[in-house]
């Protein structure tokens, strides 16, 4: 009997102040338009639109482009016949089943080696070395520099009668190879010029993760005897789970959508067969071949496919609790 | 005999600091990759240095004699690749000014702005995935926006009357703005990153003393920002500067008045001599070389930048 009666006498209060605030409305309309809502709206709500528009709009429009027959110069999409016939023909289409072949090859390749060596660079230069800054400095240049000079510089690397690597590899009396002009051999060398490019970013990304691991765990694992070797495996790399899952995915969103390399590198939306991955099929489906509709079917695969590495990446932050 | 030599070996050796075989062998290490990530950008250089003869008849990473050297390469490139030049200024030195601005405006309202937790991190999460979905899903939509609905080419027409200004410089304009909209979330990530780890102290001791949301941006966060914009700044500049998808795609030909240094240095290799790598060597440089300035006076900041991307 006496619970009851509290909770009457709770809800009642309640429901009088309820009804205080009520009678109020233009009280708290004021209140609301000078809440911190309100106010800080115009500092991301604009950016937000402008980004919203550009990514979530664009994607629709994209979906819906890949549902038409669009296809040709200087005409609108014609939205009146919608169907899945561009993905049925995609799933038929040869080109896109060797074009996904080659980007699962240039993802787990690119994205393994870049890893390992950019892990490995990042445990060297954590060790007290001299010139660690110019060093650092040095490895993580290509990364500044654009695909289209990269590309310009692996294919005179890669020249047949005059290139560098070629050099090289005669010293070990192999050779010369046509790296470029080789079926076999052209995808190996590009995913080389791209890990060449890429690991000292994942150096940096590593680096990062290293200089903000806690001492203690060090002293730790050198009081129990450890050499350095058990040390970086069984104490070290496992704390960079962070920083490895981050730049695994960095990497293979890379992968994914690589195609100004490609394209400055055979300077052609054509690229060799054994190079050729979704991201330049759809680019030279829509601005070679005019095939709109097609190319944005395609452009959705790639998006679904980068969706699930994405997806879960954004959940594990999230578990983290580092987002 | 053997006894005194023995010893005075020994206290020769004491004299010495041990030597570190693991020490040693890092620094060989080091050396081994210095060389791996300088020898195409350094071939590359010594290359745009040489001759056509000297090119095909020398070692690719030995400079040129005196006889195999030229300067020509470098001025071709530079007369081929200047227009260029001034149309990656144009497009680049404003869409990063927006992008840095809209960034930290947007972190601000993500971060120091105290609303609903959840709806903050909803917004939040489609930013993220505004940074990473490739752009390929965007482009047919990006091409017909700006050629069929909004008429770049038409609708810039009125400013045709501006000294430089082509018809074609309405292309890029496209490629400008289409810079800002999709450079915006890696900038409010930046920015996040940064603004989440600075002191609340301040804030909250301005919120209390009643400022306003706008006060304490412009008071407080803007200046305590200022290292943070540099980053944002270097970052975003290098990644806009060296972009070349959307310049293809969006003003097409290498030809084009409009075309973008990335877009005519593409076309340097395929139109013009196709085998002449002194010339595209030194075309590569030229194109890079607002990058590479930028890159060796500020690298801190540019690692920075990178580490901090996800």
């Amino acid at each position: 009997m006496a619970d009851t009666g509290e909770t009457e006498t709770v809800s009642g209060s309640r429901a009088a102040a309820h009804r205080g605030a009520g009678d109020d409305w233009h009280g708290r309309i004021r209140r609301f338009s000078k809440s911190d809502f309100v106010r800080g709206l115009p500092y991301w709500f604009v950016p937000f639109l402008i980004m919203g528009f550009g990514v979530y709009g664009g994607i629709g429009w994209n979906t819906l482009i890949s549902l038409t027959d669009y296809e040709g110069f200087g005409q609108p999409p014609d939205l009146g016949d919608l169907d899945l016939e561009m993905y049925a023909q995609a799933l038929q289409d040869p080109a896109v089943f060797v074009t996904t072949k080659n980007t699962f090859v240039l993802m787990i390749a690119f994205t393994t080696i870049t890893m390992i060596l950019g892990l490995f660079l990042a445990i060297m230069l954590d060790r007290d070395i001299r010139f660690r800054e110019k060093i650092q400095t040095i490895y993580l240049l290509p990364m500044a520099l654009s695909f289209v000079v990269t590309a310009q510089f692996w294919l005179w690397m890669y020249n047949v009668n005059n290139g560098l690597v070629n050099t090289v590899v005669g010293v070990f009396g192999l050779g010369p190879y046509n790296w470029i002009g080789n079926p076999d051999l052209v995808l190996s060398a590009v995913i080389f010029a791209l890990i060449w490019q890429f690991s000292g970013y994942a150096m940096v990304v590593f680096l990062a993760g290293l200089q903000s691991m806690p001492d203690d765990q060090f002293e730790a694992a050198k009081v129990d005897g450890a050499n350095t070797l058990e040390m970086y495996w069984d104490v070290i790399i496992p704390q960079l789970k962070s920083s490895s899952v981050s730049a695994a995915v960095i990497l293979m969103i890379f992968a994914l959508k690589a195609f100004t390399f490609l394209y400055s590198m055979f300077g052609q939306y054509r690229v060799p067969q054994a190079t050729d991955i979704l991201a330049t099929l759809m680019v030279r489906e829509a601005f070679q071949l005019q095939n709109w509709a097609y190319a944005a079917a395609i452009a959705s695969i790639l998006l679904v496919m980068s969706l699930a590495i994405i997806a879960p990446y954004l959940y594990y932050q999230y578990k983290q609790g580092s987002l | 005999m053997s006894k005194p030599t023995t010893s005075r070996g020994e206290s020769i050796a004491r004299m010495l600091p041990a030597l570190d075989y693991s020490k040693i062998g890092i620094s060989i290490l080091v050396m081994v990759f210095f060389v791996f990530f300088i020898s195409p950008i350094w071939t590359g250089l010594v290359t745009a240095f040489k001759t056509t003869g000297a090119v095909t008849g020398t070692t690719p990473f030995v400079p040129p004699g005196t006889e195999g050297f030229t300067l020509e390469k470098w001025t071709t490139a530079i007369d081929y690749l200047s227009t260029g030049l001034i149309n990656s200024f144009i497009m680049t030195i404003p869409s990063t000014i927006l992008c840095v601005a809209l960034g930290s405006t947007a972190a601000y309202g993500l971060t120091l702005v105290d609303w609903h937790r959840r709806a903050r991190f909803a917004v939040l999460v489609l930013f993220m995935f505004g940074i990473f979905i490739p752009y390929q899903a965007v482009l047919v939509p990006l091409s017909d926006f700006w050629i069929n609905i909004f008429a770049v080419d038409g609708t810039m027409a009125f400013l045709g009357d501006l000294p430089f200004f082509t018809e074609r410089h309405s292309r890029l304009f496209a490629v400008t703005v289409t810079h800002v909209v999709y450079g915006i979330p890696i900038c409010m990530l930046l920015f996040r990153g940064y603004y989440v780890a600075l002191s609340d102290e301040l804030v909250e001791a301005a919120k209390i003393d009643g400022a306003s949301i706008t006060s304490i941006y412009r008071d407080i966060v803007l200046p305590l920002s200022k290292p943070m914009i540099g980053v944002v700044f270097i970052y975003q500049f290098t990644m806009i500067w060296n972009e070349f998808l959307f310049s293809l795609t969006l003003i097409g030909s290498s030809n084009s008045p409009a075309a973008t240094v990335t877009l005519v240095l593409s076309g340097l290799g395929s139109d013009l001599s196709g085998v002449d790598f002194g010339l595209r060597m030194a075309g590569a440089f030229v194109a890079a070389l607002p990058t590479i300035i930028i890159y060796v006076l500020f690298a801190e900041q540019f690692a920075e930048g990178l580490a901090s991307d996800n």
